[in-house]
């Protein structure tokens, strides 16, 4: 626990709200002219890496990008379906710049650099504007303007939305500004490739290896600059709300050769998701934050009440969440609401077959309303709980349960979105920046699109022109190195010829993890998680079994080797989370907390990002403290009451 | 992380292509499967197929899929003859077995058309679509240079309609769909969705026109209207798009000398 100087946050000073213009001043140029002469590497193409490319090829670099599914279009940014958040005050209900910037640092328990948070939200309208001129079609009121709804933890309505397909229509508009980059051939789009190793020269980044996953051939890429874009490690719970191909595999590999991993423990689970139905569960499915808006969440009063929902009295219905926060009521923010539905069923007063699940239910809604208004805003939810469950939500209840859905921590970056490794930069969920130990509804997308359409363009000048860069090509020793380890892993994978299966090691790991390390979590709990996760790990690489072969399509190979990789980071992360004593935001320790059961914070002592080094294969990580200052949001007791 | 008590069982006779690669033939390989409960989803049957295989130590079956909620466009299959298989509006990975009776026969083969080669098993090629899209389905906006948001009114119903064409996945099930394998649906749903808004409107001729041109360049086949790719779309995508797609085309190629159509440079 050392001050580090590579831990330098380069948060510009003087008055909050001038810091990024400041800052942007100050920061070299690099001339239109020499551009070209750059070649920047973009690892991942959802919103923040989609985003980050296409700018930054509009201005003249020459940009790579790689990414995992078989289009750009597919990243799991394609999911997001509530909306995005902007400060553009539209509804006239109060709220601004500051606003946005306050409710995202309190949302996120005080664990977030006030800068960042505040050039967020400064950035947020520019990118609704970016958006309506590439076409995405916002929801919009009959006068032609754009419509808002409210989200979690905000009391006014500042989040912008196309229908339940937010991410879908934001990723497309930054997908088409993608393509036409490649259209007028001024980008080189990689689909089906994974990257396997960050290369450093002489400290520096300098490229990347990865693998053709249709060929299984490994490629070098050389370039001036890398951004990893590779979104957030929600996967390491295996049932989460995150794509498949969701992984920590691109963000721990640079873990490995130098970028610190900060804050591992701030997870996030969501509270409104399709319950588990069965062993044969291979992933969950939110519905989206935004029904809150006209759900209400109960649970029967007494415990074990089976009764089918619809013939339980009014009286005999706690409706806790508007009992225990009158003025967010149903719209506390995540991790509260998350606690509350476990307490709840922990408690024996939980619903449905498994009996973990709380009800929310449109009735008073869809009777206030009508079903057509409640159908016009969320007809495409209802039909795929439909789908899911069997059940009709317009006359039963949805049964809803937390699962795990976004991950706050990630590689540690400074205000410039650069990791302590220098010429690598960290984009969208894949990074750590903004959102503290707790992430407000629909700021997901606008951290993303803020990162890459706004940030790099300005602050990767820092490194371009900053550092004197020798020309650098694929045949250098580095890139032998590198891509001589991603090859022996691989075969060491295909070689064990065990009897376990990547996919029943991984189950395991993500059982333990959410038992253990999930929406509460003790010392005794994580203590054995630890061992859990270590004996997994040599199970892992003593007995599995992974047929096919590496030289062509393999997707049980390539999920294999995202799992080696979980099975590391999950020791990080449960690591992290014993050492942070306290609790704030997604990460609450039993240990810590209030008589009436509220998330209790230290801030005397654990005011800071807890950043890791990595030190060996086997040797524990070693934790460096960025000291976290509040100069203008002076930290309280979160109170949603 | 609790188990339901499921009811009743199910087996199952599943027919599957097998493809080592492109340049191998195929077959169809008969697999059974006993145990499947009715709230699985089908990929999720497909998984529990695939951890036997493992267990054996045979080589999975591949197929592509990544969000499994019906909005990534990964997931692909032709089941029973119908891609998406056998519920209107339905991604293959949003169809649950309990669609199936106990003892059903399926066969799972990959979406075949001529610009859609297969990779291996189920897995196809659908790069075409992204050339597409790279050939003029954008709006050429660089980063910083949006006017302010509610600057331009946007007519509420052109925005839904424009939202209704823009909601396309982009899985190809319509290509499977169609005889000829033609694209018509995909894009016309972009042109649409960019035709129907303001922001849209200045590059309205170049689009249409380039984006045709690298469809039919890319092997798509032509439409001869029998819009079976309506039907098979699980996002209800409406041939109306066709319409548009045509008349778009046609307004344009009058207007347009055929010489400069490409999609230009980007000042
Ligand atoms: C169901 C769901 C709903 C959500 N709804 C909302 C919402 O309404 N509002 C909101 O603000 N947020 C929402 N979120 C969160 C938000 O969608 C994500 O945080 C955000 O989209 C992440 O974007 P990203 O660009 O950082 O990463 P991603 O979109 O995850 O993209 C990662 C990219 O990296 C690539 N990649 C990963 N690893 C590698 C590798 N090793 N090699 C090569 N490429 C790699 C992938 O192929 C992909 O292209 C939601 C999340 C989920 C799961
Ligand atoms: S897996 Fe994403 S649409 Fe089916």
């Amino acid at each position: 626990m050392t001050a580090n100087t590579k831990l330098d946050p380069k948060v510009p000073s003087g008055p909050l709200a001038d810091r990024w213009t400041r800052h942007k001043f100050e920061l070299k140029l690099v001339n239109p002219a020499n551009r070209r002469k750059f070649h920047v590497l973009v690892v991942g193409s959802g919103l923040a890496g989609a985003s980050a490319a296409a700018s930054l090829s509009e201005m003249g670099y020459r940009v790579t990008c790689l990414c995992i599914q078989d289009s750009p279009r597919r990243a799991h940014s394609i999911a997001a379906q509530g909306g995005i958040n902007a400060a553009k005050n539209y509804p006239n209900d109060g709220d601004s710049v500051f606003r946005l910037f306050y409710d995202t640092i309190k949302g996120g328990d005080f664990r977030a650099r006030e800068s960042n948070v505040h050039r967020l939200a400064e950035i947020s309208t520019a990118i609704i504007d970016q958006c309506v001129a590439q076409g995405v079609p916002f929801a919009r009121e009959y006068g032609g303007l754009l419509a808002n709804r409210s989200f979690g933890g905000a009391q006014v309505s500042r989040t912008f939305y196309a229908r339940g397909q937010t991410g879908q229509q934001l990723l497309l508009g930054a997908y088409s500004a993608l393509m036409r980059q490649v259209g007028l051939k001024k980008l080189t789009m990689l689909p089906r490739r994974e990257m396997l190793e960050v290369v450093l020269v002489d400290g520096v980044a300098r490229g990347v290896i990865a693998r053709n996953l249709v060929t299984g051939e490994y490629e070098r890429h050389a370039a001036d600059a890398v951004l990893l874009c590779t979104g957030g490690y929600g996967n390491v719970f295996y049932l989460s709300t995150n794509a498949k191909a969701c992984n920590v595999t691109a963000t721990w590999r640079a873990h490995r050769r130098g970028a610190y991993f900060a804050n591992p423990c701030f997870t996030q689970i969501h509270p409104t998701c399709i319950p588990v139905s069965g062993s044969h569960q291979s992933k969950l499915t939110l519905m989206s934050e935004s029904l809150r808006n006209d759900g209400r969440v109960w649970v029967p009063k007494q415990t074990g009440d089976a009764r089918a929902p619809g013939s339980i009295p009014e009286d005999e219905r706690d409706y806790y969440l508007e009992r225990k926060y009158p003025s967010f009521g149903n719209l506390v923010p995540r991790d509260v609401a998350s606690r509350s539905a476990k307490e709840q069923c922990d408690q024996g007063r939980g619903v449905g077959p498994s009996k973990m699940a709380v009800y929310l239910d449109f009735r008073d809604a869809i009777t206030r309303d009508g079903e057509d208004v409640i159908r016009a805003k969320y007809g495409n939810l209802f039909q795929m709980y439909e789908r899911i469950t069997g059940e009709n939500p317009y006359q039963v209840p949805m049964r809803m349960y937390p699962a795990v859905h976004y991950t706050m921590g990630g590689l540690w970056v400074d205000y410039n979105l650069e990791s302590t490794i220098p010429g690598l930069f960290v984009l969208g969920e894949a990074n750590f920046s903004d959102h503290g130990a707790n992430r407000l509804g629909a700021s997901a997308l606008m951290q993303g699109l803020a990162d890459g359409y706004f940030v790099i363009p300005a602050t990767i000048a820092s490194h371009i022109a900053g550092r004197k860069l020798a020309p650098i090509k694929s045949d250098h020793p580095a890139f032998a190195e590198a891509e001589n380890d991603a090859r022996s892993r691989i075969q060491r994978i295909l070689g064990m010829k065990g009897t376990r299966s990547a996919d029943s090691i991984h189950r395991e790991l993500g059982l333990t993890m959410w038992n253990q390390c999930g929406m509460a979590r003790n010392a005794a709990g994580l203590k054995s998680a630890l061992q859990t996760i270590r004996n997994l790990r040599s199970e892992f690489w003593e007995n599995l079994r992974v047929p096919g072969e590496p030289n062509e399509l393999n997707p049980t190979l390539e999920h294999a080797g995202r799992v080696a990789d979980f099975l590391e980071f999950a020791e990080l992360l449960a690591t992290d989370a014993l050492t942070r004593e306290e609790s704030c935001g997604g990460h609450f320790r039993e240990e810590h907390q209030t008589p009436d059961g509220e998330a209790q914070r230290d801030d005397a002592n654990y005011c800071h990002a807890s950043a890791w080094e990595y030190q060996g294969e086997g040797r524990p990580a070693v934790l460096h403290k960025e000291p976290l200052a509040f100069e203008v949001v002076k930290p309280s007791t979160r109170s949603y009451k | 992380m609790s188990t339901s008590p499921t009811t009743g069982r199910m087996h199952v006779t599943l027919e599957i292509w097998r493809q080592k690669s492109a340049s191998e033939p195929g077959r169809f390989v008969p697999y059974e499967l006993d145990d499947v409960s009715p709230d699985m989803s089908f990929l999720e049957m497909l998984d529990v197929l695939n951890e036997r295989l493992v267990a054996k130590g045979e080589e999975p079956i591949a197929f592509d899929h990544d969000c499994r909620e019906g909005i990534c466009g990964s997931c692909s299959l032709v089941i029973d003859g119908s891609p998406h298989g056998p519920e209107r509006e339905t991604t293959t990975c949003q169809l649950h077995m309990r669609r199936y009776r106990d003892g059903a026969r399926i066969t799972i083969e990959p979406f075949r058309a001529r610009a859609f080669p297969v990779v291996k098993d189920l897995v196809v090629d659908r790069g075409a679509f992204d050339r597409v899209i790279a050939a003029g389905g954008f709006v050429s906006v660089n980063t910083g240079s949006a006017p302010a948001a509610n600057a331009v009114l946007v007519p509420k119903d052109a925005a839904d309609r424009a939202m209704d064409a823009a909601a396309c996945i982009g899985c190809g099930a319509c290509v499977a769909a169609c005889p000829n394998g033609a694209a018509m649906l995909f894009v016309s749903a972009k042109v649409s969705h960019l035709a129907l808004l303001p922001q849209g409107g200045p590059e309205r001729d170049r689009r249409v026109l380039s984006m045709v041109e690298t469809m039919d360049a890319e092997g798509f086949g032509h439409c001869t209207n029998h819009f079976e790719c309506g039907a098979a779309c699980p996002k209800g995508i409406s041939v109306e798009n066709i319409a548009r797609l045509n008349r778009e085309f046609l307004r344009a190629a009058l207007k347009t000398p055929v010489v400069s159509r490409s999609s230009g440079s980007d000042d």
